[in-house]
């Protein structure tokens, strides 16, 4: 019996007369790197906002860690362990980089109904911050504004503030878009390194990076996931070829 | 990023002179000086607690002077019950002790900015304006129906609450009775900023969705956010019914809503000392352009206009340099 962390199941979600999900069922294994591939438009980032809670599916069910967590608001799942990144950033601009850490930090803690100490000063927030701060390789710039940061550097502090809470499963939505060769490296080695840890489920369009780091691949076209396996398995199906690598290229 | 020479350098000759302003009116002779001051301070205790939501929370309310009214009206009320000698709802003899009268004020205002700011935090953006905006004016009207009260007329009170080893009809002390709440207010308020509590209203400001992934759900800080504001107003409304000792119904109307997010503006959105700048900006520059006319606001529009668009921090920004600090 395979150990999923994270199961869909016949999830369909529609925008008017566009089906976003369609059918679309697969399941998470405790310990991927578990990668969702699909042309723009597939509906990726509308399955990673129901598994997270930002949209209400039409019909189906999300069972993470066995618990069905369709009916359960965003921040009950996030306190249960998912955690996620954003496709467009979305840290806080006007904080610092320390700051937007220490938010993520405590949030995760409980208690954060605290009015007196200053949040820098918070014990859990000086043990935890240099390491989190080091693990996405910003320690030199603690104490910028996020807005300053480069793309680069925002995407390494959007990961690091999915990883303040110690998640169970880590959501990365296109956490390389938009980065040069050597960014795309960094977040490489920074997901190797994850890996130890959590189960994540990568959205990407890279393909070189999803194949060299990918456990399991699940294709998505049209709303509806059309191949499941492992990354020689989906680069030889021949549906997946003529729907989707084909036209890569 | 502003350095802390630089604040200093800044704020310290401003509570030097805020701490030495009495002798300058005796100097000038001119007792005046005292109470237009008193009132400035008691404006930026109000237009700083604004702030908290303005600039920090991010929740633009056009009703905060409700919790003005709601604490000036406290102790007006409890005065007026201890004049006629006929109790409040027929037990509570009232109270012109201003250790009992103003923790009462305060609680009064946090308990209405509770019921309301429940409701009123259900939405957002212009909804979130026009509803705080219309409670605001529903307990004006109230206060208008309140016969036994002055209704329309207000209420006169006859002394300032007392206190005890200060004399608070004399001027001076009354002065800095304002000024020691004033800093405690600050204090208070620099604590709550930099906290956990602070930092997640901070975030929630920008971002509610991303606080939500965080698991927090903004709502309830948002709320608490709200009291503690509507505390801060409801103070500084106290404050305001001793210091003019009447209170009209004109505490809960709007325009004074409108005026105290100028004094936010004016001072530097998101800042602590910006507000109390703003609040004597605002003030000073009524009192000189109300000598001149009576058009004065048409004159500060255009003020504030320019402070607006070409300093994002306000006062406080051109004074310090617009940091990236954010207090
Ligand atoms: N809120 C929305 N309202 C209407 N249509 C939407 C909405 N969000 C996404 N869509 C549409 O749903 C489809 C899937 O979008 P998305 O999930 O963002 O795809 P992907 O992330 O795979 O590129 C697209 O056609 C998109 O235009
Ligand atoms: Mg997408």
């Amino acid at each position: 019996m395979t150990d999923h962390i994270l199961e869909v199941r016949n999830l369909r979600k529609s925008f008017g007369a566009l089906l976003a999900s369609n059918n679309l069922s697969f399941s998470v294994r405790r310990g991927d790197v578990h990668a969702l591939i699909g042309p723009n438009g597939a509906g990726k980032t509308t399955l990673v906002n129901q598994i997270s809670g930002f949209i209400r599916p039409d019909s189906g069910s999300i069972l993470f860690e066995k618990t069905d967590i369709v009916a359960m608001p965003a921040h009950r799942r996030a306190a249960m362990g998912l955690g996620r990144s954003f496709q467009i950033t979305s840290i806080f601009d006007h904080l610092t980089v320390a700051e937007n850490l220490t938010l993520a930090i405590l949030a995760h803690s409980g208690h954060t109904f605290r009015f007196w100490r200053h949040c820098l000063r918070i014990p859990l927030v000086q043990q935890t911050l240099p390491s989190t701060l080091e693990r996405v390789d910003l320690d030199h710039r603690a104490n910028l504004p996020a807005r300053h940061l480069s793309h680069g550097e925002k995407k390494q502090l959007e990961v690091g503030m999915a990883l303040a809470g110690n998640p169970k499963l880590l959501i990365l939505d296109e956490p390389m878009a938009g980065m040069g060769p050597g960014g795309t490296v960094e977040m490489s080695k920074l997901i190797r390194k994850l890996k130890t840890t959590m189960t994540i489920l990568l959205v990407e369009h890279d393909m070189a990076a999803v194949f060299a780091l990918a456990d399991r691949i699940t294709v998505l076209v049209y709303g509806t996931a059309i191949a499941n396996g492992t990354p020689d398995e989906i680069r030889t199906d021949p549906e997946v070829r003529s729907a989707y690598l084909g036209e890569e290229g | 990023m502003a350095s802390i020479a630089r604040k200093t350098a800044v704020l310290l000759p401003i509570f030097v002179f805020l701490a030495a302003l009495p002798l300058l009116a005796a100097y000038l002779d001119n007792p005046y000086l005292l109470s237009l001051f008193s009132r400035i301070l008691i404006f930026a205790i109000a237009a700083v607690s604004l702030d908290l939501l303005l600039g920090y929370g991010g929740l633009v309310s056009l009703g905060h002077a409700a919790f003005v009214g709601v604490g000036a009206y406290t102790v007006g009320i409890l005065f007026h019950h201890t004049t006629i000698g006929e109790p409040l709802l027929g037990i509570f003899a009232g109270s012109e002790n201003a250790l009992i009268t103003l923790p009462l004020a305060v609680l009064a205002a946090a308990g209405f900015a509770l019921v309301i700011g429940a409701m009123c935090l259900r939405t957002s953006g212009m909804h979130f304006i026009m509803i705080t905006l219309a409670f605001a004016q529903m307990l004006y009207y109230t206060a208008i129906g309140l016969e036994q009260y002055g209704g329309d007329d207000g209420l006169p009170l006859y002394a300032r609450n007392t206190f005890p080893g200060l004399d608070t009809n004399n001027d001076l002390s009354f002065y800095y009775l304002c000024l020691v709440s004033l800093l405690l207010i600050l204090f208070l308020a620099h604590r709550m900023v930099h906290s956990r509590f602070g930092l997640i209203i901070r975030g929630a400001s920008h971002n509610p969705d991303r606080i939500q992934t965080l698991g927090v759900n903004p709502y309830t800080h948002r709320l608490v956010c709200f009291v503690i504001a509507g505390a801060g107003a409801g103070l500084a409304g106290a404050l305001l019914a001793n210091q003019s000792t009447y209170i009209s119904p004109g505490l809960f109307h709007w325009t004074l809503s409108g005026e105290l997010m100028v004094m936010v503006l004016l001072g530097g959105l998101g800042t602590l000392f910006g507000p109390v700048l703003g609040a004597a900006a605002f003030l000073l520059l009524e009192e000189v352009l109300a000598m001149y006319t009576e058009h004065w606001m048409f004159y500060l529009g255009p003020v504030l206009v320019v402070v607006v668009i070409f300093a994002r921090k306000g006062l406080y920004g051109l004074l310090i340099g617009s940091g990236k600090n954010h207090d």
